[in-house]
């Protein structure tokens, strides 16, 4: 039973639209990601990826065009469906990991959980096991400031997990790490992708990077400019 | 959730120690003053009613009083309070003019339930009393039978006046203890004794047939009604008068009403206003009969106080807008700090309204806290300031909840703007902020 996770039909993206400083960023993206890819898209800064990640990760609204998630039609949902949405089929990891300061780890796992609604006991317990498969069960009860990037980012990557989101955008994941714990990082999202079947898009500026995913989707001037399908990262069905 | 928002609000509170107390200290002063206020009223209002109460709560004053022109009518709703035992006489008073003693008995045999005792009172003053070669000045008072149901007088020793007495106007009289050890020495000695005493020019022998306790004024009452004396010595109503050679013992200004337990003794003055006029005093065109309660004039005051301490309350309050100024700059400041948090809660499926909720509830938490602490220093400060007048009181629930509920007030409403301004930032924009 094949479906497509993402599937978006001639994207256009407008800034100030009407206004003498309009601005296009994306010309007409058609982007397809089926159930369990691990693909990438790469470009130079201004090519338009960042834009077309916060589409993908409906923190933005395109101006034309059609997108389906998971077969579900964005273009039609309430900004309120949208926040379901992001909760329950986005798992985001950024370059900055982004985990909120003050709490611990393992309630840094938990937010995802408690905006959907899922009991407290519960939600430790996903937490906890998010944490042991990240690799981070001895340092639960640790503050993001008391965690190496390494670290965080293996957090960050456990609550982008916790909904069992229908795919994980990383944006540039390994971007602030030094390359040994970048390696670490990606095994993980390996991990993630062949022993989970999960679906992961990494948006990255690095050809090496890119290089270990399925498929290389390369943007330039808000087109898609190139497509490659790699040997190793192949989608595992 | 809820309960996330509240760690959540308690955790960054404590992460900001000074800048959480300076915040609240505006919250801590308006809610201390409040309470502290509320209590102060509250004490004295209380403090009145119990003072009413020990001198006779349920009682009704019935006295006559001079018939005011027509245009004046109003002003005597309000006008002063008749001097005990004293009507103004504008125009010369004729005997008809008087409660009678068969008025008074009239009157009792019309309202048996609801009349426990008539109580008359009359001062004569000042008089000398000697005993042996001790010598004490002491106010006389003629009461009548119902005088010690009416003032909730305790008797020690002996009784009260017999009816023998009361009839026939005998030269007894009821001391206070205090009276007793100071001119007899001790109670003992007292109770039976005779004292000698001279009243217009005639020596009188005073035989001592009970001894009552002498209540010490509280504060409150001895505001009201001025400082008891220890030295009060009664006698039978009938002997005064024959003391001062009234022969005509049957004319009354005043007399006072005890009504029986559960009576509601306002509407009963009223009963009694009305019968009187009715029965005696129609035709009358000068003069006519009028009643209060005395708890009519409790519960005038206790309004009085309440408005007074209300109004006080309110101007307090405005140290609370201040606070809540406070609450709302400090949100805005730490919204700002935590741009980066609200984008990635967003990002994680937060909706517009739960990133609301969480800074709305940091915002009455903060006025909570600070509410909580107000209402702690403002009761210690009321207790205090009760103590030292003698009517020691605490906040009242009432006081507690509406604090509370002011202050819960305070940071949704000073809450609201920032939690408003967080709840509509732009995820994309919030999560880049550096």
């Amino acid at each position: 039973m094949e479906h497509n996770v993402i599937e978006m039909h001639h994207i256009i993206k407008r800034f100030f639209e009407g206004q003498e400083n309009e601005l296009q960023i994306l010309n007409g993206i058609d982007l397809t990601v089926e159930d369990g890819e691990f693909l990438s898209i790469v470009g130079e800064s201004g090519s338009g990826k960042s834009t077309l990640m916060n589409l993908i990760g409906l923190l933005d609204r395109p101006t034309e065009g059609t997108y389906f998630l998971d077969g579900i039609d964005v273009n039609r949902a309430s900004d309120a469906d949208l926040s379901a949405l992001r909760n329950k089929k986005i798992g985001f990891v950024f370059q900055t990991y982004n985990l909120i300061p003050r709490m611990n780890a393992l309630k840094n796992v938990e937010v995802p959980l408690m905006y959907g609604g899922v009991s407290r006991k519960e939600r430790q317990e996903k937490a906890v096991e998010l944490m042991e498969m990240v690799g981070m069960a001895d340092r639960m009860d640790h503050k993001p400031e008391e965690l190496s990037g390494g670290q965080k980012q293996r957090v960050a990557i456990a609550r982008a997990m916790a909904n069992d989101p229908a795919i994980i955008l990383a944006d540039e994941p390994t971007g602030a790490l030094d390359s040994k714990t970048g390696h670490m990082i990606m095994d993980i999202f390996h991990d993630l992708h062949e022993n989970h079947g999960k679906t992961i898009l990494l948006i990255t500026h690095s050809e090496t990077l890119a290089n270990e995913t399925g498929r290389i989707i390369t943007l330039m001037d808000g087109r898609v400019i190139n497509e490659r399908i790699m040997g190793g990262g192949t989608d595992a069905s | 959730m809820l309960r996330e928002n509240i760690l959540l609000a308690l955790e960054s509170l404590r992460l900001n120690k000074m800048r959480a107390i300076l915040t609240m200290l505006g919250i801590i002063i308006g809610i201390a003053s409040v309470i502290t206020i509320m209590t102060v009223g509250n004490g004295l209002t209380k403090g009145v009613a119990d003072a009413m109460q020990s001198l006779g709560g349920n009682n009704i004053s019935v006295y006559i009083e001079e018939k005011a022109p027509l245009e004046e009518e109003a002003d005597m709703e309000t006008g002063e309070e008749p001097v005990f035992g004293e009507v103004e006489q504008t125009y010369g008073m004729t005997d008809d003019d008087y409660f009678t003693a068969e008025m008074i008995r009239d009157l009792c045999a019309h309202y048996p339930d609801q009349i426990q005792a008539i109580s008359v009172e009359e001062g004569i003053g000042t008089i000398e009393c000697n005993y042996h070669n001790k010598s004490e000045a002491a106010n006389l008072t003629g009461v009548t039978a119902g005088y010690f149901y009416a003032n909730n007088l305790t008797i020690l020793r002996g009784s009260y006046f017999t009816e023998e007495d009361l009839d026939r106007g005998s030269n007894v009289v009821m001391i206070s203890d205090q009276f007793a050890e100071s001119l007899f020495g001790d109670i003992d000695t007292a109770i039976g004794a005779t004292f000698e005493t001279m009243i217009e020019d005639k020596n009188l022998e005073m035989k001592v047939v009970g001894i009552y306790e002498y209540q010490k004024d509280t504060m409150m009452s001895s505001l009201i009604m001025g400082q008891g004396d220890t030295a009060q010595i009664y006698t039978p109503l009938l002997a005064a008068r024959n003391i001062y050679g009234q022969e005509s013992g049957n004319q009354y200004y005043w007399f006072d009403v005890v009504t029986k337990q559960g009576v509601d003794s306002e509407s009963f003055a009223q009963t009694i206003q009305e019968y009187l006029t009715d029965t005696y005093y129609r035709d009358n065109p000068n003069i006519q009969p009028s009643a209060f309660s005395m708890s009519s004039v409790v519960d005038e005051m206790s309004g009085v106080m309440g408005k007074v301490t209300l109004a006080i309350s309110a101007i307090a309050a405005i140290a609370l807008v201040v606070g809540g100024i406070g609450v709302m700059n400090i949100m805005l400041v730490s919204i700002t700090e935590r741009t980066r948090e609200i984008g990635t809660r967003k990002a994680l499926g937060a909706t517009n309204g739960s990133i609301r909720t969480q800074f709305i509830t940091e915002a009455i938490i903060i006025c909570l806290l600070g509410g909580v602490i107000g209402i702690v220093i403002g009761s210690v400060l009321g207790m205090i300031a009760t103590a030292v007048m003698g009517a020691l009181s605490g906040p009242t629930p009432f006081s507690i909840l509406l604090s509370l509920g002011v202050a819960m007030a305070v940071g949704i409403f000073f809450g609201y703007y920032p939690a408003n301004k967080a709840a509509k930032m732009n995820p994309i924009d919030a999560l880049r902020y550096e």
